[in-house]
């Protein structure tokens, strides 16, 4: 029937989805377990039983999806269209009468995110760009796609990342890129959970939990950005999940979603990279942008150790910037510094890179400073923020952590 | 593309149409004349006659399918419906192979808004009789219903104060076997009465066997307001203006488009009864309006199976009145089908269109 194939056209409309994620020759490993696959994979199901103008069987797909969750409310518009296309045709998605179009359209956006996700899944030797070393006491790392409607949840391997899951998330409802208190958008940056609030000190609409992450960082400051308030947190009990573009800046999950993710956040250390788009490398190149960034560091670590002020200092940056210090009194200090010196030992330790989402090339380094020097010794834990100016690797900012 | 349920009788207010009982079951008169007894008091509106009638009716002939069916209507009306759903559920176990207390049921379950209930029932209702366009649209109108509270839970709505809820349109002259809905006269409004009423399909008085086709109808006074749209009230009406002037001629015609058609309805009964499923299809137009809009091959093969199943199959033609214009028609009559499983005699309408001096059905319905 015409009536039925311009239906299943409709719906698959939504999902005519662009080429996969761009790593090569991805060796296929056993699949991971991807935790909500439930809802997604399900999904799938039923788009291609319309696909085959099998509505009936979608439509038993829809109402078992419905069984399993009763308040998604997707796969309720899903079902009235079926259920519709049995009374009359139709010929879009979301054909309720009187519907508010503006809620409509958030149900395609989470239909059309739910379905890419599951059909663009990323290349198995695929790693996030941002994860180039986690610290041995991280035992996971967040990093968020906002565009794509998706966290990825990353275990340490060692100090590779594995992937374990991802889930299906929320963000602001006027997009990325946070600037001002505010202005409905998430944070794009390398942020990490800062504490844990359980379900009993909020209010049902954070859900299961809520996870607070250190927004605005040492670098968001830097650039003027305020607000605050960004939290990981789940979805009220009316409903299962909320549109893509939901939040005044957080991100939201599933409840079940979020209380599987909760298992492994571990406030003040996991780390949380919100990303509008991530970049994918393979695992050499991300092995060999590794390798060069902790030579970096360990030259300007040894440079520390010549006590030639000149050598240590090239590798920050002319617009270095460390509280109300820049670059020329920063220098001043350091050679006044130095020339009480005989010996200086600096050891790193428990490092961790995340590279930071966005145009500018910038990694976020921090780590345990045992400084010991002949009339001074002092441990502390350190980050740096390191640009990429001219092809070279320099410091932009540095502090404690 | 629209549904296969002809337009005119898909109504947008939900009403699902009660059905009346017009299966055959060869009662004594003396029954007959019971039943008739119950159907005057149903009319004149007092049900709780009606109702010791019928009780006593059912005492005397406990397995009785009529009488019980009759119960159920009168409980509808006397809005009891908790009582006139296990009437109705009852019967559904006892006659499971007829449609139209399935359907009856389903209507009083969407009266209650327990729409998975009432689609369910309908679903039966089909099931049982594959053809049986009232329940395809009640279905349809469920279907919607069920689509609008799944969009209500979807996008956290009420619509339930903005698609009013129909009033269900309740068929009162049930138990003859004469009307069917769709074959009620529905007033023609911003028409000249007269040419109007002249160029409808005729409507049977109960128990006139043919009436000329020229012939002025006389609605029956008796034929509720509230039944659905009549048959295609636009054909009627175009035909109403070239009608100005009945002349003999157009007569003439008719009388040999009218010999046509009743030659084709009585082959293509012939060819059902004797179980020629070729020669039966083949009576279908390209177009044929599948029920449901299900595929043309889909169709054909429950057709197949229907027709195909071990048994004696006889189908009969009656009372035929055609209303045709140019290459296309409008047939009513009367079909009296009988199988080892099923006895029925039912009002029919075809939509029927001349292809290449041949004429195929193009519309299929009950009433």
């Amino acid at each position: 029937m015409i009536r039925r194939a311009a239906f299943g056209g409709v719906l698959l409309a939504l999902v005519a989805v662009g080429p996969a994620v761009p790593v090569s020759g991805a060796k296929q490993t056993p699949p991971a377990t991807y935790s909500d696959a439930g809802i997604e994979a399900q999904l799938v199901r039923i788009y291609a039983e319309i696909e085959k103008n099998r509505l009936d069987a979608a439509l038993n797909l829809v109402e078992s999806l419905l069984h399993q969750y009763p308040n998604f409310r997707l796969g309720h518009l899903i079902k009235g269209d079926l259920l519709l296309a049995r009374a009359r045709p139709i010929s879009t998605f979301g054909n309720a009468a009187n519907a508010p179009q503006d809620r409509v359209a958030d149900l395609r956006e989470e239909a059309v995110a739910r379905l890419k996700a599951q059909r663009q899944k990323p290349a198995a030797n695929a790693v996030p760009r941002y994860l180039l070393q986690m610290q041995p006491d991280q035992k996971h790392a967040v990093v968020v796609d906002t565009q794509k409607a998706r966290l990825y949840l990353y275990e340490n391997d060692g100090g590779h990342p594995r992937f374990v899951a991802d889930y299906y998330i929320s963000h602001g409802k006027l997009g990325a890129e946070k600037m001002r208190e505010g202005d409905k958008k998430t944070p794009v940056g390398v942020y990490h959970v800062t504490t844990s609030l359980p379900r009993q000190k909020l209010t049902d609409f954070y859900g299961s939990g809520a996870f607070p992450i250190n927004y605005p960082n040492e670098w968001d400051k830097r650039q003027g950005r305020n607000g605050h308030g960004i939290w990981l947190h789940g979805t009220p009990s009316d409903t299962f999940s909320r549109p893509p573009k939901a939040s005044d800046g957080c991100v939201v999950l599933a409840n079940s979603d979020l209380d599987a993710l909760a298992k492994n956040l571990q406030p003040g250390v996991t780390p949380v990279i919100i990303s509008n788009d991530i970049e994918w490398l393979s695992l050499d190149d991300w092995q060999k942008e590794r390798a060069a960034l902790n030579q970096t560091i360990d030259m300007w670590r040894a440079d520390w150790e010549s006590r030639d002020t000149d050598r240590f200092l090239r590798h920050y940056s002319k617009k270095f910037q460390a509280g109300k210090q820049g670059f020329d009194e920063f220098a001043r200090q350091k050679q006044q510094v130095n020339a009480g010196k005989e010996w200086i030992k600096v050891k790193t330790g428990n490092l961790s890179m995340f590279r930071n989402p966005g145009k500018d090339e910038l990694v976020v380094v921090t780590f345990e400073q045992d400084y010991r020097s002949n009339n001074l010794s002092n441990q502390m834990k350190k980050r740096q923020y390191w640009i990429r100016e001219d092809g070279a690797w320099k410091i932009i900012y540095e502090g404690a952590a | 593309m629209p549904l296969s349920l002809p337009k005119h009788l898909r109504n947008s207010r939900l009403p699902a149409y009660l059905t009346a009982l017009v299966i055959g079951f060869a009662a004594p008169l003396a029954h007959a004349n019971d039943l008739a007894d119950i159907q005057k008091l149903i009319k004149a509106g007092q049900y709780s006659q009606a109702l010791d009638k019928t009780d006593a009716y059912i005492a005397s002939k406990p397995r009785d399918a009529q009488g019980r069916f009759m119960k159920g209507l009168i409980l509808t009306e006397m809005n009891r419906p908790m009582d006139a759903i296990a009437v109705f559920t009852k019967l559904t176990e006892d006659y499971p192979e007829l449609p139209e207390p399935y359907n009856n049921l389903a209507v009083l379950y969407a009266q209650q808004k327990q729409y998975d209930k009432a689609r369910t029932a309908l679903e039966m209702a089909i099931r049982t009789h594959p053809a049986y366009a009232i329940a395809y649209e009640n279905l349809g109108d469920v279907y919607a219903k069920l689509a609008s509270q799944a969009y209500d839970k979807a996008l956290q709505i009420d619509s339930s104060n903005a698609t009013a809820q129909g009033k269900l349109s309740l068929i009162r002259d049930l138990i003859s076997t004469s009307a069917r809905p769709g074959s009620k006269p529905v007033a023609v409004s911003s028409k000249p009465a007269e040419p109007a009423k002249a160029a409808e399909p005729a409507k049977e008085p109960v128990k006139v066997a043919a009436a000329p086709p020229s012939e002025p109808v006389k609605p029956a006074a008796t034929v509720t307001p509230v039944a659905p749209p009549a048959a295609m009230p636009a054909k009627p009406i175009d035909k109403a203006a070239e009608a100005e002037k009945p002349a003999a001629k157009p007569a003439a015609d008719t009388a040999a488009v009218d010999g046509e058609i009743s030659g084709t309805l009585q082959a293509w009964a012939s060819a059902w009864s004797r179980k020629d499923v070729k020669a039966y299809l083949a009576f279908y137009a390209p177009d044929f309006q599948t029920p449901n809009g299900m595929p043309r091959k889909a169709w054909e093969t429950e057709r197949q199976q229907r027709i195909d199943k071990p048994g004696k199959i006889s189908v009969s033609v009656s009372d035929i009145k055609v209303s045709a214009n140019g290459d296309k028609a409008t047939v009513k009559f009367r079909q009296d089908y009988k199988s080892a499983s099923l006895n029925s005699s039912a009002g029919k309408t075809l939509v029927m269109i001349r292809i290449g001096g041949k004429w195929l059905i193009q519309q299929e319905r009950v009433g």
